[in-house]
């Protein structure tokens, strides 16, 4: 009997190590690809037949020289960056205040307010009224369209909520004793004790920023606005020929296509890197997060 | 001042001649202003926030109307003339309707079916693993996925399905013919769920692990005492034990049932492919924005967010009746 046990046992282990292992080789491998195609030289990767790629062919990094010389793309990190850091600031203030102002007990309008915001989550007025409203409203083609539409999540807000919830009402108290106002103790006790929380809506924030581009297609027509994502888009998908002709010309035709499609590995590997970069760090945090969330409901 | 509570208290007819007139109303406001001066830093702490809800939330909503209008953006909103339902009765009625509804459905059914238990098997598998250096690396590694961008995930599938990509010269290799896989419509669902499954799994087995963590540790010990291999002791108690959230958030998945979001629709998607690729959110995107149809995607929306809301509200009702029953 013990033998038995321990046989199927054995190969249950083997089988599930080898299954997860092949699924954490199948996770990685596309964006493996992808860094070594661009690192790869464009003429060995045109004429090498069995595509898989265990290594690069060929080390060279003219491809990424080229991505950084062209302005689109640098204008996009530029724009991205300016995004991401207002755009996370205006969100935060704004969760702050509504987190804290949700999370205070006794005022009279406190259910009303709290179903209007909730109620946001499960019905909207859609693409086209939204669109038509911002239009109206003279946001088109300005950096408030990115800026602003999408600054608060409520789902964030409510994280937020449940950790000014768990800071004890004891301390808040004695402040109101000491005669702080709500703005110093929001500022001065709910904040410092809850910054794990805040990490986290902080990077959720944050990486939202980086990888968002919709709202740039709908409602931006100056390219030197454009952020990241739009630029790759045009590059990725559209296959634009402005962004690509901003990058200096290679020598003959065929030259020309080998690099352009390592040019669009290069560039996928710029914008995702940034991300990459603080991926170990986040990582952590996002997982927590997704916990938090998940307890409340 | 020790008056002051047991005037509010008072019924209205003591203090007036007319019930349910004067008193009340003058004990309501009194109370409401009270109460905006004991708590005005509250109050106007929720000035930005309301603010924000009302201009890019309620103003919206109102801004619904003009799927009952045939809107010209020089009339505006409220100027343009009324139609009633007609651009509902285009819709049903015309050749779209099939095929939109039917792309949501499908789509949505398929991502459940494949979706769905990935992140069910994943997180029992990496459960069952006990080295924990390995499953801790191979969690972060699939973590990776959903911090990646749309944009840059569509991509990748472009240049790999492309005719001489990664896929494309697999394809080769064994012997088929290569071609440029997103301009097949049937090869359009599959590219779509594999890669959204692909994203998805690591990430949506989080929820799952902390639900197993959750499991008492002394049942499994029981169940090794009676003689129960690793199957057995998947099955009868890892299993039942993450049971009430897999029925919940089964649930609520189905609350999300026809609404498929257009962003990596409109990425992937080219006019070969609009018979399988078409759902709602992308048709009222091209309808509305591309050939600024605004009336006519917008009633589609308005259909499409009137279900949704049905639907969520039915499956968060349901979801907190099966979760008060699991709690016992």
């Amino acid at each position: 009997m013990v033998k038995h046990r321990s046989v199927g046992e054995f190969s249950f282990n083997l089988v599930n190590y080898l299954f997860l292992f092949l699924l954490g080789t199948v996770t990685l491998y596309p964006l493996l690809y992808v860094l070594f195609a661009s690192v790869s030289n464009p003429t060995l990767f045109k004429i090498h037949d069995f595509v898989i790629l265990l290594k690069p062919l060929g080390f060279q990094t003219d491809t990424y020289r080229l991505v950084f010389k062209n302005a689109m793309i640098v204008r996009g990190f530029l724009n991205t960056t300016f995004y991401m850091i207002c755009g996370t600031c205006i969100s935060m203030f704004v969760t702050f205040l509504g987190a804290y102002a949700l999370s205070r007990r006794g005022y009279s309008l406190k259910r009303f307010f709290t179903f209007i915001i909730m109620f946001t989550m499960y019905f909207s007025g859609g693409l086209i009224p939204t669109y038509l409203w911002i239009t109206q409203m003279g946001l088109i083609d300005t950096v408030w369209a990115i800026l602003l539409p999408n600054a608060l999540s409520t789902y964030n807000m409510i994280v937020m909520r449940t950790a000014f919830d768990a800071v004890p009402a004891s301390l808040e108290e004695s402040a109101k004793i000491d005669g702080a106002n709500d703005f110093l103790i929001l500022f001065r006790i709910m904040i410092p004790l809850s910054v794990p929380t805040i990490a986290v809506v902080g990077l959720y924030y944050a990486v939202g920023r980086w990888n968002e581009w919709f709202n740039a297609v709908i409602y931006l027509r100056t390219r030197t606005l454009y952020p990241l994502q739009l630029i790759l888009r045009e590059i990725l998908i559209t296959g634009s020929a402005e962004s690509m002709a901003a990058s200096a010309a290679a020598g003959s035709a065929e030259e020309l296509t080998a690099v352009r499609e390592l040019l669009k590995y290069a560039a996928i590997i710029v914008t995702t890197v940034p991300i990459l970069f603080v991926y170990p760090f986040i990582q952590k945090y996002f997982v927590q997060g997704m916990m938090l969330g998940a307890v409340k409901e | 001042m020790p008056n002051q509570p047991v005037k509010f208290e008072t019924p209205a007819p003591a203090l007036c001649s007319v019930p349910g007139s004067d008193g009340r109303f003058r004990n309501y406001t009194r109370k409401l202003r009270h109460d905006l001066v004991k708590f005005r830093f509250i109050y106007i702490m929720l000035i930005p926030v309301l603010a924000y809800y009302i201009l890019f939330s309620y103003i919206p909503i109102y801004g619904v109307q003009v799927a009952f209008k045939n809107f010209a953006p020089g009339l505006g909103v409220k100027d343009s003339p009324w139609v009633g339902f007609a651009h509902f009765e285009t819709f049903f009625k015309g050749p779209y309707f099939t095929r939109t509804v039917g792309n949501t459905l499908i789509i949505s059914l398929y991502s459940i079916l494949f979706g769905f238990p990935a992140p069910i098997l994943l997180a029992l598998l990496l459960n069952e693993a006990g080295c924990s250096a390995f499953k801790r690396t191979i969690q972060t590694v699939s973590y990776l996925p959903h911090f990646i961008s749309t944009v840059v995930i569509c991509g990748i599938i472009r240049e790999f399905t492309a005719s001489n990509g990664l896929i494309g010269s697999l394809i080769t290799f064994f012997g088929g013919t290569a071609k440029s896989l997103l301009i097949d419509p049937s090869m359009f669902r599959p590219i779509y769920i594999i890669s959204d499954v692909w994203q998805g799994i690591g990430w949506g087995s989080i929820i799952y692990l902390a639900s197993i963590s959750g499991i008492d540790p002394t049942l499994y010990d029981a169940a090794v005492v009676d003689g129960a291999g690793r199957f057995r002791r998947m099955a009868h108690i890892t299993i039942p034990g993450i049971l009430p959230t897999i029925i919940i958030l089964f649930i609520l998945r189905l609350g999300g049932l026809m609404s498929v979001g257009w962003e990596k629709i409109i990425l992937l998607y080219n006019e070969n492919t609009y018979s399988t690729a078409d759902v709602i959110s992308s048709f009222v995107y091209r309808k509305g924005l591309l050939e600024q149809n605004y009336s006519y995607s917008a009633a589609v929306g308005l259909f499409n967010s009137v279900i949704n809301f049905a639907l969520v509200m039915t499956a968060n009702a349901v979801s907190r009746k099966m979760s008060d029953i699991s709690l016992w």
